[in-house]
This record gives structure tokens, C-alpha cells and sequence, in this order.
């Protein structure tokens, strides 16, 4: 299953991760390091990030270097900015009704 | 309209919430109806060119209102929300899910709490949307989506022109 976005942020470990590999790209180990996790629970937040695209596997040689992938973030925040417009469309035209209503009374 | 009533959004990406604040130029009690009453809320919850169809609305606690959101091209999607709570004229809240045309509802769905308030005859509204799923809020969109876009086609075209 294609992991969510929102389940991916609300999670404080991998906040914490997304923040710091959006400085620098870091390998599983040297993340399991940093937090002082395993590895496999570095590897099932990797997962999770991974699957809804806020990193990015590089290799470089036989390491694999996770990059912070700001352009999805932005998607999303873009997508939020559209919420926003919808919003606020739909409040002028409650404006429009109630200017209408006022003015019938 | 008004550019001094107050229109405030907010996303709480971490609590999976999205808060929205608004002010309107009228009473409570009008504001009230206007969120609350089915043929009120047709004439405004869809942003155009997209329209609202209200099948049906009973706003009583454990009451339903089974609506639709219609495109131009006539495409609907129909959504139940489920009052769970009711204070008039203060608060109330629902459970929103997408469902398909017999009612059948798309699980889970989200919470929304409205709350209301008046200060010399202009309201405030407040609303909470909590959402387990990035994904079901995005498609609290899907249906304005189709919106969008027609309206940039137009734009297009009238540009081409």
C-alpha cells in the first residue's frame, strides 16, 4: 500500500529525520546512529518515507545516501494552497447569499 | 465583498488538522441557517462552476445529510455527514464521509467541528477538520479539481481569442 503523506509527517521520529537529512543526505547507518535506533527501525521509517516520495535513494558506490526531496513537500503544499482557494470561493459566495438574503428582508 | 472580515487557514500538518476561521458581515442567527439549512447550503458550498444537491438533511443529533457536489459536465459525488453533535446557534459537529449514490458510505472519513460566534452583528466561524488520512483530504478536492481547471480552459480560450 502507497503510504500516506500525513501519516508520514505526524510521526516525531521521522520529522525528526526529514529534518536532518534536509541539511545532509545520510545513510540507514548513519541515521540509526544519530537517533541511536536499529537498524531495522531506521529501515521501516526509510520505508515509509520513501514510499511517499519525501526522500530519495542515492547510491554512491555501495552506500545509499537518502536525499530530503523538497519538491514533494511542495506538491503538498501547493495542494494546500488550492484547499485554501477553495475555501475562500466558496466563503465569498456564502458573502454574496447573505448580502442577498439581508437585502429581501 | 468585505476586505476587513477576517479569513484565517491554517494546516496542522503533524495533527493532521486543518483549521479555518472566517468572519461574515450578518447576524448569527443568519450564519446559523446558512450552515445549517439544505437549501441554503446548496447556494453556496460548491464553489461555481461546480453546484451542491442536497438529497436530503436531517440537523438533529444523530440526523444525516446525503448530498452531492455536481460538475458542469454532470458528474456527481455524493458525501453523508452525520450530525454528531448540536448546540443552536454555538456549535455542532459531524462526521463527513464520501459515499457512493445509494448512501453507501467510504470509511473513515472526517471530523468537523463548527463553532459560531457574534460582536457587534458580524459572526465568526470556526472550523476543525481532523483527518486521519492525508489522503481522504485530498479528496475533499477531487471534485473542485474538475472545477479548477475548467476555469483555466476558459482563461485559455478567452486569452487564444
Amino acid at each position: 500500500m502507497k503510504q500516506d503523506i500525513f501519516q508520514a509527517i505526524a510521526d516525531p521520529t521521522r520529522r525528526a529525520i526529514l529534518t536532518l537529512i534536509a541539511i545532509q543526505a545520510l545513510t540507514p547507518n548513519a541515521m540509526a546512529e544519530k537517533f541511536d535506533m536499529t537498524r531495522q527501525a531506521v529501515s521501516k521509517h526509510i520505508k515509509v518515507l520513501h514510499e511517499c516520495e519525501l526522500i530519495k535513494p542515492e547510491h554512491s558506490g555501495r552506500e545509499i545516501y537518502y536525499h530530503f526531496n523538497a519538491k514533494k513537500m511542495q506538491e503538498f503544499d501547493h495542494w494546500l494552497a488550492q484547499f485554501r482557494q477553495n475555501w475562500e470561493t466558496q466563503f465569498n459566495q456564502l458573502d454574496q447569499l447573505l448580502t442577498t438574503i439581508k437585502e429581501q428582508k | 465583498m468585505n476586505d476587513n472580515l477576517l479569513f484565517d487557514f491554517n494546516v496542522d500538518k503533524t495533527a493532521k488538522t486543518v483549521y479555518i476561521t472566517r468572519e461574515f458581515n450578518a447576524t448569527l442567527a443568519l450564519v446559523w441557517d446558512a450552515f445549517t439549512k439544505a437549501e441554503l447550503l446548496d447556494q453556496w458550498v460548491a464553489p461555481a462552476p461546480m453546484r451542491a444537491k442536497t438529497k436530503y438533511m436531517d440537523f438533529e443529533v444523530g440526523g444525516r445529510r446525503f448530498y452531492a457536489m455536481i460538475s458542469p459536465e454532470g458528474q456527481e459525488r455524493w458525501s453523508v455527514q452525520e450530525f454528531i453533535a448540536i448546540t443552536p446557534k454555538t456549535n455542532f459537529k459531524m462526521y463527513n464521509a464520501f459515499s457512493d449514490k445509494d448512501e453507501n458510505r467510504e470509511l473513515p472519513g472526517s471530523d468537523w467541528d463548527y463553532n459560531f460566534s457574534e460582536e457587534n452583528g458580524v459572526t465568526k466561524v470556526h472550523i476543525t477538520i481532523y483527518n486521519e488520512s492525508f489522503e481522504r483530504l485530498e479528496k475533499l478536492l477531487e471534485g473542485f479539481k474538475i472545477g479548477f481547471t475548467m476555469t483555466l480552459k476558459n482563461l485559455e480560450d478567452l486569452l487564444a481569442s
